[in-house]
């Protein structure tokens, strides 16, 4: 680990430098081919899987049950309903859950009994929900509003933070990168688009733009005054700041990408399918494809975008 | 020189801090003794607790909006529905601008979901009978009403053997013996209507005033409340236009309305006590009954009585919202058992102690001694975010979700990252030479500036998305947003300070490789001991000529004479 203070050092003086600003071809041709990817990958299998939250219908979850039989709960259902076809899930080691078409109350109840007789439980046990179609899309849409709003709000702070517009154009570009990319992770391995899985997704857009504005703001530090600089060029001083943050973005995303692992882990081994999963779900695969954006894409779009303008040309 | 100043403004930020906690603690210690709101223990939302969660979505033809008002109205009655129905600690809000949200602890019954998705319906009916709002005790039911408001011997007439069809709205005729009997024996105190009923407009209704004093036989509908084109209050004009202190509530019908309206008035306007007055009915109570004092064929109204400002704002809301021309769908009803929101809430919680922990020992392996610092702040921006949560959910009615818990597990990542920009700053500036002390006041200067711009971006999220949408996305970028606070607080008056303290020590400015601030191995890149100027680092032939410019550019004129001013203090002061 020692190694990796070292390699701190010699990143900062210069000593080892990754040429990331000059070799910017190579990234954006990772970058356009798995943006490619993602966009295909939706409409060649059909579209995203979307949660009961999108496609409206009932769910039940029973909890504390011995025996995790799909089969007796789709019996029971059909007991009561028999043109149902439910669709069963078993969740961590004693949880089963249920969704049907919608239902309606007095149906639901009923269900709700027999499920709770067939898996010997108390009917407390048994919860209900239903979800009508446009409940998700709901809540989409609203979040796309805040989404638009939040994107015009923070390119503004950025521009004037950084005094240039060209900043906030390249964190943009880097964050819609982590976004389609994520999504493309979502409609590839096919799962479940829910409304936590949304939450994550929006978190990534922050967490994303974050991370860049760190590295931007060493981006800055390092490039105020290089146009009266004879002996250096802007996009090696950019790749000298990529280089120098390079120590503190991997031990950010390490930290940050900790805790989600954890909740990954917990769920995935005691809560099974639920908000928390959802949400740490999208934020792993956001916050890794983050990273990698604000370091690959980002800085080396914005010397893309700068480095043709007069005054870091007119140098020797 | 500036070293005592330091340590004076250090322990200054530290007793701050100290401050706050120490105020919030007692703030909530205090408030738990006067108010039983106030706890330590934050109140959970439906997802952790258990409960029902009804989420009503407006019915709206096209192009058709719901206002905020009519919204709040709708909320209002619903609480009141609920509030009647004997279930305790339920809550009803308003969601995003469309929905309302209806939480109520437990499972509820049948009774109770119907009323909550049954719509406000206000009636205008002619009164036929009034009384005290008790059963009559004798049994002879002959001489009916002992009219306390009403003079009219109506009842003389009621029991009529062979009772012909009634003529309008007001013949005493609707009164028939089992409509008698029901009247007679209608206790106001008592639960007497089902939730959720419905009346048929075309008969007589029994009812009981909102207040349960009088009760009433009222006629069939003769005007619906959807047919209010508004209502206000304000006091009366005198016929010079001067206002009087008198209240009044004033009502304007819409084209059908105003018709409708003018036939009743016609018609009560000669007629006798109780039979003049009209009675408007809410979901089936009668919440006012006034007596027609003139004909009134404009379709505008006004309703005097014993009002002041508030009851007439109250009367005329009611009457403006009172019969919602929407209707509300249920469009998500969830059940949660409060075993499974225990269980996800132990997991969350398990879930961010390991990831507390792995983060601990991540830190510790990078930063050696300064992981002292790092869970310090963490603990100190922890206590701090649960005393918020508290406090917010005694004041605020904040109540703590799934998603706000997955929030606060996000967090724990994005507040770390603080302490970490700070940190490699300042490795930055020891391995630029400086001794601990003054890496950590530069460090500082610089780490400040990305800590408040990065930030700012998460807390712009966090608002935009709290403000902008709904439900678990709302609880999440609260918790979110509370916690990029915090860590801002914590940096400030936590991290910064307890640094600088720290670097007095002789473990962490001696640069001992626990420290995590290694002057030796932090300085190995060509930097020469504390106080020397930097040599140009030996390369590698290929990257020399490359980076040796870098390295000659990168410090600013500025920083260079800071820096030999430095080395110049540090010669002088010969440490």
């Amino acid at each position: 680990m020692s190694k990796l203070r070292e390699l701190g050092n010699d990143l900062y003086s210069g000593r080892v430098s990754l040429d990331i600003v000059g070799r910017r071809k190579i990234w954006y041709s990772v970058a356009i081919v798995m943006v490619i990817i993602s966009v295909l990958a939706p409409i060649a299998r059909g579209g995203f899987n979307f949660g009961i939250e999108f496609r409206g219908g009932s769910e039940f979850r029973i909890d504390g049950v011995g025996a995790t039989s799909q089969q007796i709960a789709r019996d029971a259902v059909t007991s009561v309903e028999p043109e149902s076809q439910p669709i069963v899930t078993s969740i961590g080691v004693d949880s089963v859950r249920i969704q049907t078409e919608q239902l309606d109350d007095v149906t639901t109840e009923e269900i709700r009994i027999a499920l709770a007789s067939a898996y010997g439980v108390e009917s407390g046990a048994v919860a209900s929900s239903f979800i009508g179609a446009n409940w998700g899309a709901d809540v989409t849409s609203k979040a796309i509003n805040g989404l638009i709003v939040f994107l015009i709000l923070v390119s503004v702070l950025m521009a004037l933070y950084f005094r240039t517009f060209k900043m906030s154009v390249a964190a943009l570009a880097a964050l819609a990168h982590d976004v389609v990319i994520t999504a493309g992770i979502y409609a590839l391995s096919g799962f479940e688009v829910t409304p936590a899985a949304v939450i994550g997704l929006l978190t990534i857009l922050g967490y994303s733009l974050y991370d860049t504005v760190v590295v931007f703001d060493k981006v800055r530090e390092n490039t105020l005054g290089v146009e009266f600089s004879e002996s250096t060029t802007f996009a090696s001083q950019v790749n000298l700041a990529v280089n120098q943050t390079l120590v503190r973005s991997v031990n950010t995303s390490v930290v940050a990408v900790l805790p989600v692992a954890a909740i990954l882990f917990i769920g995935a081994s005691l809560l099974g399918v639920g908000t928390l999963i959802d949400i740490a779900l999208a934020l792993f695969i956001g916050m890794l494809v983050g990273t990698y954006s604000s370091i690959f894409i980002a800085s080396p779009v914005y010397v893309h975008l700068r480095e043709k303008e007069a005054r870091f040309v007119a140098k020797p | 020189m500036a070293t005592s100043s330091t340590v004076k403004s250090a322990r200054k930020s530290l007793v701050w801090l100290f401050v706050i906690i120490a105020g919030f603690t007692g703030l909530i210690g205090f408030g738990s003794l006067a108010d039983e709101n106030a706890s330590f223990t934050p109140k959970l939302a439906l997802d952790l607790q258990g409960g029902t969660q009804v989420i009503l979505a407006p019915l709206l033809l096209d192009g058709q909006a719901v206002t905020t008002e009519q919204l709040d109205q709708a909320v209002a009655i619903i609480r009141q529905r609920v509030d009647a129905s004997g279930v305790s600690e339920s809550q009803v809000t308003t969601q995003g601008d469309t929905n309302i949200i209806v939480s109520i602890p437990g499972v509820p019954d049948e009774n109770t979901l119907a009323l909550i998705k049954a719509s406000a319906k206000l009636e205008f009916r002619a009164v036929l009978v009034t009384s005290q709002g008790l059963p009559l005790s004798s049994v002879d039911g002959a001489d009916a009403a002992d009219g306390t408001e009403a003079t009219d011997p109506a009842p003389a007439e009621t029991p009529a053997p062979e009772q012909a069809a009634p003529v309008d709205a007001s013949d005493l005729n609707w009164i028939t013996p089992e409509i008698q009997k029901e009247f007679d024996e209608l206790d106001c105190s008592t639960a007497f209507r089902e939730p959720g009923q419905i009346d048929d407009p075309k008969i007589p209704l029994v009812t009981c005033d909102v207040s349960g004093t009088a009760k009433f036989i009222l006629g069939p509908v003769e005007v619906d409340g959807a047919n209010i084109a508004d209502a206000s209050n304000g006091t009366v004009q005198s016929s010079t236009g001067a206002s009087t202190n008198t209240w009044a509530v004033n009502l304007e019908f819409d084209p059908v309305g105003s018709t409708a309206f003018a036939t009743v008035t016609q018609r009560l306007f000669p007629l006798d006590q109780p039979r003049n007055q009209f009675a408007i009915t809410l979901d089936g109570f009668v919440i006012t009954a006034p007596t027609t004092q003139a004909v009134i064929s404009n379709g505008s109204a006004q309703i005097t009585g014993s009002f002041d400002r508030d009851s007439s704002k109250v009367l005329a809301d009611q009457l403006k919202y009172g019969s919602l021309p929407i209707g509300f769908e249920v469009q998500s009803q969830e059940n949660i058992s409060a075993t499974l929101g225990q269980d996800q809430l132990t997991g969350g919680l398990i879930a961010g102690l390991i990831g507390l922990i792995l983060v601990v020992i991540y830190s510790a392996f990078q930063y050696r001694g300064l992981a002292i610092v790092t869970i310090g702040s963490l603990l100190v921006a922890a206590i701090l975010v649960y005393l918020l949560i508290a406090f917010l959910s005694w004041r605020q009615g904040y109540r703590l979700s799934l998603a706000g818990v997955a929030g606060l597990i996000v967090s724990i990542g994005i507040t770390v990252d603080s302490f970490i920009i700070y940190f490699e700053r300042v490795r930055d500036e020891i391995r630029e030479g400086r001794n601990l002390e003054q890496a950590v006041e530069n460090g500082w200067k610089r780490s400040i500036r990305t800590i408040l711009a990065s930030d700012a971006v998460s807390f712009t999220a966090a608002a935009v998305l709290f403000f902008l949408t709904v439900g678990n996305v709302r609880g999440f970028a609260f918790t979110l947003g509370l916690t990029t606070l915090v860590d801002l607080i914590v940096v400030l008056l936590f991290t910064h300070p307890l640094l600088r303290l720290l670097a007095r020590t002789k473990f962490f400015s001696s640069g001992h490789p626990w420290s995590g601030f290694d002057s030796k191995a932090l300085k190995a890149s060509g930097y020469i001991g504390r106080g020397q100027f930097r040599v140009a680092p030996s390369l590698s032939a290929g990257k020399a000529g490359k980076v040796s410019k870098e390295a000659a550019t990168r410090q600013t004129i500025a920083e260079r004479k800071a820096q030999q001013a430095i080395q110049e203090a540090d010669k002088s002061g010969g440490k």
